[in-house]
């Protein structure tokens, strides 16, 4: 028997270090003997702790929510009594958020322990970069990549393949091989759990494609906010050295190649590629004007070539499976998988890995099993602070670079947060403002101040104070900012406000002309009012920071609109339903 | 850039948990983050006498230091709390109620974004991102003993956080 228990960031966040804990204390107390193991998120992350038991036949039993008062059970009737205790294990329903995924960069993760390269290697692991180093040459290599028509998986969608051909192609004494692990989309988790789950396809992948550039040296530039990943890719690559994977001699070729870890110091900007660089020469991580690029002039002003995370996770299994079978998943030119970070008013948020083509409306009622509390599903936002707000009425868009484009969005690098009646769009788009406003570098003017200004408008707006010809102007500076920003993340910042005014314009004019917030979340707009539902048990009264609602016990209340801060803890402490915003 | 500048043994001996550090970084092109993020690590701020003796021992003048210090998220010229509150301002938070954390936050530890308790035991730091974005809204409590992720939070849920570790403290 074996015990393998889920400890991803968001696994330990839910106490999966105290369920071992628990566990450790349980097998000595009730004198129980079987292995214990550790694994990386398998993406179910609503349902965390998990924790998979293994009988002698191999059989799997997944238990759900494993919190230290449900293991003692656990030990003692399964461990112990050979019988599953099924109230805790997972449902069938639940299980359909794995079943109708496919899985090709996560194929791993919550499988084999991240910790140990001997279990990744008995899935198959690093045949494909040994087969790639020992008897492929580098053109071939590129050659499987261009059929499958891998493409950047961090947001641009570039095609891999040219990336690879131009820096083989670019002379230089050294070049590198670069991993963009700077995961910096606020509500984009995929890399992070990739590289804790399955650190291995990630270092196969880089070994791959710098075999095919003729890389000497490789880079993994990682955010230092996620010290979990840090630390699994360290221990991967002691493994991978020891094993002749990494280092002088690679697959007893005599080949040159290694890999180390620059932490990232917390910056947006540095997902661009010449920002990333500079960052990588310990400069400020500005970006600069391209042409050259970097797999002419890249690090150290060498060719250099940089993918994300989630690319490299998809290489190894490219060239076991080879490029055509990845070509047929998903809907060309948008082939092979994506992952997504399914978060926001989601029913059952996580990972999930689909086939790119599968309509958001599978994904999100498909998957995600539909919206929180059976509210209304409003709109979903993609491509986090690039990216823009999707309607619910273009729910059956396919998701693929070229559909998403089209509705003002982009893929990204794979955020979706799912979005309820109760949420703003004009607060939205002054969130990714607030959030690029304070990114921007400050190279360029447009960026600088134009996102400034936006933000101000748009503060304006939320707080009451919009005024009429408010909409033109963000529309004016959105443009001019697209057309005057240097960088992507210029280029793009407008999207979120110009998605929204496309699709919830309605929203805006309610703030500008009616004072009235449509959502009824921007708190300058709305008051609290306490309706006849009232039972007069007074919680509210007594929760209430500032005294300003008044009743006698069992009669209806009253708020002071004078008084009242408008906190909302009324509303929260409410049992009957009885406070309304307005 | 007020501090006292002592002579040359002392001020060895006064960093000498950084020379190692230094020693094997100095000299080595493009490191100067990596410096940063370990000194940081060591003295928990870069104070200016940090600054000063790095752009003594790297050669790259301390406006350049001060820059580069300045571009990233991650340094903090201040010292910080005995406890570092990272209260996610993520977009899954934010859509679930972030705002509301951080006015319970402030409204308890009578502090704003990037500042320290006066009794020194909290600083609270807003961050992009925690990557938890399924246990929205979240929050992370770094201290001595290790990082300790919140999920789920709500007002009263935070405020009683809060109040556990204050107890500790």
């Amino acid at each position: 028997m074996k015990v393998v228990i889920g400890q991803g960031s968001c696994g330990i966040a839910t106490g999966a270090l105290k369920t071992q804990a628990e566990f450790v204390e349980q097998l000595k107390k009730q004198d129980v003997s079987v292995d214990m193991d550790l694994t990386g998120c398998v993406g179910t992350c609503y349902l965390e702790p998990i924790v998979d038991v293994y009988d002698d036949n191999g059989k799997m039993t997944r238990y759900v929510k494993v919190q230290p008062d449900r293991v003692e059970k656990i030990v003692a009737e399964h461990l112990k009594g050979g019988k599953p205790v099924e109230e805790y294990a997972i449902t069938e329903e639940d299980q359909q958020f794995l079943a109708k995924q496919e899985r090709v960069v996560l194929r791993h993760c919550g499988v084999i322990d991240p910790e140990h390269i001997d279990e990744y290697i008995a899935v198959g692991g690093y045949e494909s970069a040994r087969k790639v180093v020992t008897s492929m040459t580098q053109d071939e290599v590129i050659g499987i990549i261009k059929v499958s028509n891998l493409r950047g998986r961090g947001g641009a969608g570039f095609p891999t393949w040219f990336k690879w051909n131009a820096a083989k192609n670019n002379p230089g004494r050294e070049k590198y091989m670069v991993c963009n692990a700077d995961e910096g989309d606020p509500g984009a988790f995929m890399d992070r759990s990739v590289l804790e789950g399955d650190p291995h396809s990630v270092l196969e992948g880089m070994i791959i494609g710098g075999f095919a550039m003729g890389a000497t040296e490789g880079i993994i530039y990682c955010r230092a906010e996620y010290p979990l990943a840090i630390k699994r890719l360290e221990i991967a690559m002691d493994q991978a050295r020891e094993k002749g994977f990494l280092g002088d001699d690679i697959f007893g070729t005599g080949r040159h190649f290694d890999i180390r870890i620059k932490a990232g110091a917390g910056a947006f900007v540095c997902g661009e590629e010449t920002a990333l660089i500079a960052s990588l020469e310990g400069e400020r991580g500005m970006p600069r004007l391209k042409p050259p690029f970097p797999a002419a002039k890249g690090y150290w002003q060498l060719p250099t070539n940089i993918n994300n995370v989630e690319t490299y996770a998809n290489v190894a299994w490219i060239i076991e499976n080879g490029g055509e079978a990845f070509a047929k998943l998903g809907k060309a030119p948008s082939t092979g998988t994506k992952v997504f970070a399914l978060a926001g008013k989601i029913k059952k948020g996580g990972l999930v890995e689909v086939p790119m083509g599968l309509k958001l409306k599978d994904v999100i009622y498909g998957i995600g099993g539909g919206i929180k509390n059976d509210r209304q599903f409003k709109a979903v936002q993609m491509g986090g602070p690039s990216g823009g707000c999707i309607p619910a009425a273009l729910d059956d868009t396919p998701v693929t670079y070229e559909d998403i484009v089209k509705t003002g969005a982009i893929v990204g690098s794979g955020g979706m947060i799912v979005m309820d009646e109760d949420t703003c769009m004009v607060d939205m788009a002054r969130y990714f403002l607030d959030f690029t406003k304070k990114e921007s570098c400050g190279k360029c003017n447009y960026c600088r101040i134009g996102t400034k200004r936006m933000l101000e408008i748009l503060e304006r707006i939320t707080q009451g104070k919009g005024e009429d010809g408010d909409i033109e102007k963000l529309e004016e500076l959105a443009q001019k900012i697209k057309d005057g920003a240097m960088c992507g993340l210029g280029q793009t910042a407008p999207n979120p406000v110009l998605s929204t005014i496309r699709y919830f314009r309605n929203e805006y004019e309610d703030h500008i002309y009616r004072h009235t917030c449509t959502a009824k979340s921007c708190k300058a707009l709305i008051h609290f009012e306490i309706t006849d539902n009232c039972k007069g048990c007074t919680l509210c009264a007594r929760n209430c920071p500032v005294d300003a609602i008044s009743g006698e016990v069992k009669g209806l209340h009253v708020i002071d609109q004078e008084k009242c801060i408008k906190c909302g803890k009324c509303e929260e402490h409410c049992k009957f339903d009885a406070i309304i915003r307005k | 850039m007020s501090e006292k500048k002592s002579c040359g043994a002392t001020r060895r001996e006064e960093f000498k948990d950084l020379n190692p550090v230094l020693d094997k970084y100095a000299k080595v092109p493009g490191s100067l983050i990596t410096i940063l993020q370990q000194a940081q690590d060591i003295y928990g701020y870069l104070s200016v006498d940090t600054i000063n003796y790095i752009s003594e021992a790297t050669g790259v003048k301390p406006a350049k230091i001060y820059g580069v210090a300045t571009f990233y998220a991650q340094f903090r010229l201040k010292p910080i709390g005995k406890y570092l509150i990272m209260l996610c301002k993520g977009t899954a938070c934010h859509v679930n109620g972030a705002d509301n954390i951080e006015e319970a936050v402030c409204e308890y530890l009578n502090i704003q974004d990037g500042e320290t308790t006066e009794d020194g035991v909290f600083t609270l730091n807003n961050v992009a991102c925690l990557g938890c974005c399924s246990l929205a809204p979240v929050m992370m409590v770094r201290s001595g003993d290790g990082n300790e992720t919140y999920g789920n939070l709500t007002k009263d849920k935070v405020v009683q956080i809060l109040a556990d570790i204050r107890e500790r403290a």
